[in-house]
């Protein structure tokens, strides 16, 4: 399978006053077409700092980082947007859907800064949401949605741009036990269709779910095999 | 991209209607000041303008104080004077104090003016009844008087004074119209009195001299030119005497009115205009806080691949509709104001076309300086933080 991420020796450190934290160390990892990754790891250990740098909602202090053939490191805030939208499909622990918009405007939203006609974004959402089962509930607001709709609805969103990389932060950690499974029910459907994903959590029992899984401790990731 | 922004920008600011409302109230107060001042002040201009006007632009009044040789204009002054280029015709006036006598009621120390047919042909408006002097009353000198509102009310009290005689100076004339009262604007006022054909007053008041003489112009463009010639004609008969005569132009006093009124309105828009300076901080602060509560959101949208420019964009657009549409409810506002104000003062109410586009392109202007920090702000926002903050 080609691959779509690389990274290399990526480091991440932040100021806290004078002092340098380094969150990262050193982290290498690989990431196929078609792969279901895990990265299990406390509260703490900087997963979500890796979530942030492969999301490129951040960029790393030193190493290098190639997604889909794109230096990250070349590119400035416009192209970084772009990326976003074309590569990654955001998929966050408190779904972050716009409460005043439907749930079809939720879904044409990323659309909308890609640059599509309303007419197609409305056909792409659409289509989208039936696909997921919520055709009936294209024209309700989030607040008439249950936890495990308005999910349904934030992947959605995060499928409606066709992206690279499906990037979900703890996307169960909002929801009940049996929704929850749901979802991750959903992810693995999604990932035999050929869809990549990458699923950050601290959950365990989440994470055996996925094809791969790599532990992040204090800013070091290793990865063991998972049969 | 940008019909997006705006229908954005709109839904928000839909939802948040009170909080939208409050804060155009600003603009709104400021749009409707300026309106209103400018027009009330545009409206009175005009009105005193147009009165002023109708005292005559075309006319050029010469004040002959004479020197002691020669104590004022006589009439082949006049017709030098006649000869001068772009005038329509003289109207002078002599003035004499005397006593008159209507059936035995003596009126002492009244002013008795002579004056010619130009006079009354220059405003149609100046008689109330009978006739005004004509070219025959001159030729041959007829005893004939016009009299102004206040003499016929003391004179003439419940009867027609047409037709009735009168004692001026000892001789009797014949009264053949009256004047019109004299509006509230009139720098000069009719009301009490009296006009004989000049040359009748020449023969018969004991005066000598014309002192004053209205000179009308066929073209009010080369009134300056007309303005010089005349004074080449006058130091030549004034034998180039100092202060021997003064010239008042009518079209000149207009023109420093009208100027002293646009300079009292732009002092009042200027006052006006710090209301809207306040209200565009006020959109300023709704901004701000608006961008604080919808960190998240702007965090999303950039997680979503929304470009600084785009989020950068909304905001100020959303500044701008806020701004706009108190321009515009204020320019409403404005005008209701000053249509009031316009019938309870009486003078005349029309709203010009530079008026309006001034308060919108304003209020335009406020919503894009002061939408820029927040909307600068809020497209600098790290989505990292923002998304965060939920």
């Amino acid at each position: 399978m080609p691959e779509i991420l690389n990274m290399q020796n990526i480091c991440k450190s932040y100021y806290m006053g004078e002092e340098e934290i380094e969150v990262l160390h050193d982290v290498n990892l690989t990431v196929s077409t078609g792969d279901f990754l895990s990265i299990l790891g406390p509260s703490g250990s900087g997963k979500s700092t890796m979530m942030n740098i492969i999301g490129c909602l951040d960029v790393p202090s030193a190493g290098k980082y190639l997604l889909s053939g794109h230096d990250i490191e070349d590119l400035d805030e416009i192209e970084l947007a772009q990326v976003r939208n074309k590569e990654i499909g955001f998929i966050f622990q408190n779904f972050q859907l716009l409460p005043r918009m439907t749930a079809r405007q939720n879904v044409e939203l990323p659309l909308i800064y890609s640059g599509l006609s309303s007419s197609e974004r409305k056909k792409r959402s659409q289509s989208i949401l039936e696909r997921i089962g919520l055709s009936d509930k294209m024209k309700n607001l989030p607040t008439q949605l249950s936890g495990g709709q308005q999910q349904r609805v934030a992947i959605a969103r995060a499928l409606v741009t066709e992206p690279t990389i499906l990037l979900a932060d703890e996307p169960t950690g909002a929801l009940d036990q049996k929704t929850g499974t749901q979802v991750i029910e959903l992810f693995e459907e999604l990932n035999r269709d050929g869809r990549t994903i990458i699923m950050i959590t601290h959950d365990q029992n989440i994470a055996r779910h996925a094809s791969r899984v790599v532990n992040i401790l204090d800013g070091y990731l290793t990865e063991k095999e998972v049969l | 991209m940008l019909l997006e922004s705006i229908r954005m920008s709109w839904e928000n600011i839909i939802s948040n209607k009170l909080r939208s409302f409050l804060t155009m109230l600003g603009i709104v107060i400021g749009v409707a000041s300026i309106i209103a001042l400018i027009t009330i002040v545009q409206g009175a201009t005009y009105s005193i303008s147009e009165e002023v006007t109708s005292l005559g632009v075309n006319k050029i009044t010469v004040n002959a104080t004479g020197t002691p040789l020669k104590q004022g204009l006589s009439e082949e002054d006049l017709k030098n004077i006649a000869k001068v280029n772009n005038i329509s015709g003289l109207s002078p006036t002599i003035s004499g104090m005397t006593n008159i006598v209507y059936q035995g009621q003596v009126k002492e120390k009244v002013t008795v003016q002579g004056k010619n047919e130009v006079y009354f042909q220059s405003d149609s408006s100046l008689l109330q009844s009978g006739r005004g002097i004509n070219i025959l009353d001159l030729e041959s000198k007829n005893q004939v008087a016009v009299l102004g509102r206040d003499i016929v009310k003391e004179l003439y009290f419940g009867v027609d004074p047409i037709g009735k005689e009168l004692m001026i100076h000892g001789t009797t004339y014949t009264v053949i119209g009256t004047l019109a009262s004299s509006s509230h604007f009139s720098l000069t006022s009719n009301n009490k009195a009296v006009i004989i054909p000049y040359t009748t007053a020449l023969r018969s008041l004991g005066v000598k001299n014309i002192s004053s003489l209205d000179v009308f112009l066929l073209d009010t463009n080369l009134a300056d030119d007309t303005v010089n010639n005349i004074k080449r004609v006058l130091n030549s008969t004034f034998n180039y005497k100092d202060n021997a005569y003064t010239i008042f132009n009518m079209g000149d006093m207009i023109e420093s009115f009208q100027s002293m009124m646009s300079i009292l309105s732009l002092l009042l828009a200027g006052i006006a205009g710090i209301s809207l300076v306040v209200g565009g901080i006020g959109i300023m602060n709704m901004m701000l806080v608006s961008i604080t509560e919808r960190t998240t959101e702007i965090g999303l949208r950039k997680a979503l691949g929304a470009t600084p420019n785009r989020i950068q964009l909304q905001f100020i657009i959303e500044s701008i509709f806020l701004s706009i549409f108190g321009g515009l409810i204020g320019l409403i506002l404005g005008s209701l104001v000053a249509y009031v104000a316009s019938i309870l003062i009486g003078v005349g109410f029309s709203i010009q076309v530079s008026t309006i586009a001034l308060a919108v392109g304003f209020s335009a202007i406020v919503g894009i300086v002061f939408g820029y920090m927040p909307a600068r702000k809020a497209s600098r926002l790290n989505p990292i933080d923002a998304l965060r903050s939920l």
